[in-house]
């Protein structure tokens, strides 16, 4: 260890202060600061000790975490297009044809971005953040098979510089920026990243019947053709396609890693018991997306739930309750993270009551809720893009309001808006958008307390 | 009588090498210092001696232009043997050459009757010029209190749950007149209550139990628990405007000594702990001794960081540096100078850390003592993680967005998050466990600063 650590002494010679290389004096402290733990110590003043914990250990961790999405990701890219080739392939050729597709995007990802934040880092003379370990990681997971290279080069691009740089660097960005990427990609690119994009084919010709599209795509199509979604996902050119069970484990065509609902549980394990997730936004959104579900399930299948009831008055007096329980829990709540799930929960009552009122009802929202939590990217979606903690609410109370609209957003936008098949995403980068509105109010209660002990005395 | 107050957030960093219960006396530290920067919000400090002067313990060595009337006062008698000035000739310290006896001088005396009598004029007079003055502590801000003020409160805590703290009802003991004296005194500064804090969980304490004309509030929890500034915002918290004065157990008991014996008497016990030190124990000397006789031969090695006060928000001391102020530790610990491989990624179980992503099996093993060296463990990056600092701050505060405000000098943020609420040292467990490595404490005082001479 001694004479390694002589040797990156001597390397990094041009690189002070004065040296031939001095400019990219930050780019060698980067790769410097990762291989070895700097010497430096503590402040003269304040506190002498410090926790061994830095942001490389929580960005590592984050990034073990998706592992298990990635590996799957990759078995599956091989099985979906061994599936729609009818070829019978052996377990290994399936995560050979997995690795061929998957590893140029990863490399790609991490090589532009991190040449990205090599060139800012230079530029703005500051040591360089480890932000981009995740979100290399993340853009890729979130990425259809077939998508070009040279698209995902551009979509790093846009969302290192644009998303988080010209906001100054991580820890400064508003909007996730994976996420960022892959929205600039869908509005950018629409081709490329819808349709029949889901499933790796090469030159092989496909089996009899077959049709890429995914559960999303499936349910979708279900508003205008008035069949129920179950009996759509049964008739699928594949029968055993999309079944609950499959879905859950993700077994069905997708972005590289987001299809299995049990990966991602896997890490969301990993994040909450490190304490680097919070378990407050998972749960919420998770919470909130089954709430909604129930409730346009619960519209939807009223009449066969409820019975016959007996009109108008009694569904005003539904809808007035659900908005009492709303601002009941606005005003009277005291403790500040209760109240602000009980405002979450209490929007998708409200919606609730007046979907029953308008007597709104598409086949899509008769959906069974439990299908919602496992179709799509919502469960990647919840665990590594919501928790994202710079681009989150701040606040502990904030992340269940939070948690929940991203939840209930995400089903709004499924099951109203069939041009976006995927509601998550851009559930997501709203509630970005809307996080400091959100910690605005929990902060300003605050003060309020602070200032009514001044006036209570 | 009295309740219990919980507290359910905050961390105990249970270091190696706590005190044993064994004072060595008669330590005999050549030099004593008295240290202006040991104080908050001195700005210029007028020096009453020079070299060579000859002092009692009690006789005033400097004060401040922006109280003329506070006197900082020698801990010892002796000779005056440097007048120390830094950069723009500020004053850092002035050090005297002890006396082999301690010479006192006299100030009034009164008898335990006598002093119910004793009015606010009387009794400031003799406090502010025989040098007790400077050990109450004025919030909000931290600075020594004004004499013109009247503080709504004043509030004492009893115990110290920094790491390696030492033990006030060990180092106090047979102390109980003069700290009953003291808070008879200080009973004269304010018509509100004087709160004296007590640990829940400690045995029952003899002398702080049974102090009298005083309100016994019970705090458990871990740290900062025993921080007084966590205390009075769960008893009586502090809001715009508001004075209230702190003061240790230790400076109730100089008080209490002034007044019955008539002399400025700091003779105090300090504790020297620490993972890298050979026999931690206590040693009585008097305030701002040089700790160079009472740290010599009792190292494990050499290549430690000696600091004045707790390792959470102490101050490093040279070999040949002095105590400070209040300070009643000198933590020793190893200096964390060296690099490590791989040292943020590799599993570890000797390391601490607040965070699960490093000690997800920590709590199989509660009671693991840990050595803990000065490195930074990481270099200083932008603010990422959020939602911890909450867990360590038993305030109803919201830390990051308050040290945001400071950062953005946004004076209006400061005080509706509640600055005045805070000193550095309640914010310490942030600054220890921030992955972002921020001085949080420095902010906090450039906070207070930006209010105070707003």
């Amino acid at each position: 260890m001694a004479s390694l650590r002589e040797l990156v002494d001597k390397l990094k010679v041009p690189f002070q202060p004065g040296g031939k290389l001095e400019k990219l004096h930050y780019v060698f402290d980067g790769f410097d600061t990762f291989l070895f733990v700097p010497n430096e110590t503590t402040k003269p003043k304040g506190a002498q000790i410090r926790d061994a914990v830095d942001l490389k250990r929580l960005m590592i961790t984050v990034v073990i975490s998706m592992i298990p999405c990635l590996l799957f990701g990759i078995w599956n890219v091989g099985h979906q297009h061994d599936l729609a080739t009818g070829g019978g392939l052996e377990l290994i050729d399936k995560i050979l044809i997995g690795l061929k597709i998957t590893l140029p995007i990863v490399i790609v990802s991490y090589a532009v971005g991190l040449g990205i934040e090599f060139l800012f880092t230079t530029l703005k003379k500051e040591p360089i953040n480890e932000g981009f370990l995740v979100t290399g990681m993340l853009i890729p997971l979130v990425m259809p098979p077939t998508i070009p290279l040279w698209q995902v080069a551009l979509a790093t691009a846009f969302a290192v510089v644009i998303g988080k740089e010209a906001f100054g660097g991580t820890g400064f960005n508003v909007l996730n920026v994976a996420l960022t990427a892959r929205a600039f990609l869908y509005f950018a690119y629409p081709l490329q990243i819808s349709g029949e994009v889901w499933t790796y084919l090469g030159d092989a010709t496909t089996v009899n019947g077959y049709s890429g599209a995914t559960a999303l795509a499936l349910a979708a199509q279900t508003v205008e053709q008035g069949t129920s979604v179950v009996s759509a996902f049964a008739g699928n050119w594949m029968d055993s396609m999309f079944t609950s069970f499959s879905l859950f484990m993700g077994t069905v065509p997708g972005s590289i890693g987001e299809t299995s609902t049990l990966m991602a549980l896997i890490g969301a394990l990993i994040l909450v018991a490190t304490g680097v997730g919070s378990w407050k936004i998972i749960v919420a959104t998770f919470g909130g997306a089954f709430i909604t579900a129930a409730a346009f399930y619960g519209s939807a299948n009223y009449v066969e739930l409820f019975g016959e009831y007996p009109g108008m008055a009694v569904r005003i007096i539904l809808f007035i309750l659900a908005i009492a329980f709303t601002v009941g829990f606005g005003f009277l709540v005291k403790n500040k993270e209760i109240k602000y799930a009980g405002i979450g929960v209490g929007v998708s009552l409200i919606l609730f009551t007046a979907l029953v009122m308008g007597e709104a009802s598409n086949s899509y929202m008769a959906m069974p809720p439990y299908y919602h939590l496992i179709i799509g990217g919502l469960a990647f979606g919840a665990v590594f893009m919501a928790t994202d903690p710079v681009s989150a609410a701040h606040t502990e109370a904030g992340k269940w309001l939070y948690g929940i609209l991203i939840g209930t957003i995400t089903v709004i936008i499924r099951v109203f808006n069939p041009a976006y098949p995927e509601g998550i995403m851009l559930a997501i980068l709203l509630m970005n958008v809307m996080a400091p509105l959100i910690d605005f109010y929990v902060v300003k209660e605050n003060k309020k307390r602070r200032l009514q002990r001044v006036t209570a005395v | 009588m009295s309740k219990v107050i919980k507290i359910t957030k905050g961390l105990d960093i249970n270091l190696a090498g706590k005190p044993r219960k064994e004072v060595v006396k008669g330590v005999k530290p050549d030099t004593y210092a008295l240290k202006p920067t040991d104080f908050q919000g001195i700005a210029r400090p007028k020096v009453l001696v020079e070299e060579g002067d000859k002092v009692k313990a009690g006789t005033p060595i400097l004060f401040d232009k922006w109280k003329e009337n506070v006197m900082f006062c020698a801990p010892v008698s002796g000779e005056i043997v440097g007048v120390i000035r830094g950069e723009k000739r500020k004053l850092l310290e002035v050090r005297i050459l002890a006396d082999a006896e301690v010479e006192f001088e006299s100030f009034n005396t009164y008898s335990v009757s006598e002093l119910q009598g004793l009015n606010r004029e009387q009794a400031q007079e003799q406090m502010l010029k025989s040098g007790v003055w400077p050990y109450m502590t004025q919030r909000p801000y931290g600075v020594v209190a004004d004499p013109e003020a009247e503080p709504k409160a004043i509030f004492i805590s009893t115990f110290d749950t920094n790491p390696l703290a030492p033990d006030f009802d060990f180092m106090l003991k047979g102390e109980e007149q003069a700290f009953q004296a003291g808070i008879t005194v200080l009973k004269k500064f304010t018509s509100g209550t004087i709160h004296l804090n007590i640990n829940a969980n400690a045995e029952v304490s003899q002398l702080f139990e049974h102090a009298q004309g005083v309100q016994i509030n019970k705090f458990a929890g871990p740290h900062p628990a025993g921080n007084v500034g966590v205390q009075i915002h769960h008893l009586d918290p502090i809001n715009k405007g508001d004075v209230v004065w702190t003061i240790t157990p230790t400076g109730v008991v100089a008080i209490g000594r002034l007044f019955l014996e008539g002399k400025f008497d700091t003779r105090r016990m300090v504790a020297m702990a620490g993972s890298e030190v050979s026999d931690p124990k206590y040693f009585e000397v008097y305030q701002g001794a040089a700790i160079k006789k009472i740290v010599e031969g009792n190292l494990k090695q050499d290549h430690v960081r000696l600091v004045s006060g707790s390792a959470l928000s102490g101050n490093k001391v040279e070999l040949d540096g002095y105590l400070g102020f209040h300070d009643q530790l000198i933590t020793v610990l190893p200096e964390g100078d060296d690099y490590e491989l791989l040292g943020w990624a590799l599993p570890t179980v000797k390391k601490h850390s607040f965070h699960r992503a490093l000690g997800l099996l920590s709590f199989l093993n509660p009671k693991q003592e840990f050595v803990i060296n000065t490195n930074t463990h990481g270099e200083k990056r932008a603010f990422v993680q959020t939602g911890v600092f909450e867990q360590v701050t038993p305030m109803d505060i919201h830390p990051m967005h308050l040290l945001k405000a400071i950062l953005a000098e946004d004076y209006d943020d400061m005080e509706a998050l509640g600055i005045y609420e805070v000193i550095e040292e309640d914010l310490a467990l942030c600054e220890y466990i921030d992955v972002s490595k921020h001085d949080v404490q420095a902010i906090v005082r450039q906070g207070l600063d930006l209010i105070r001479n707003s």
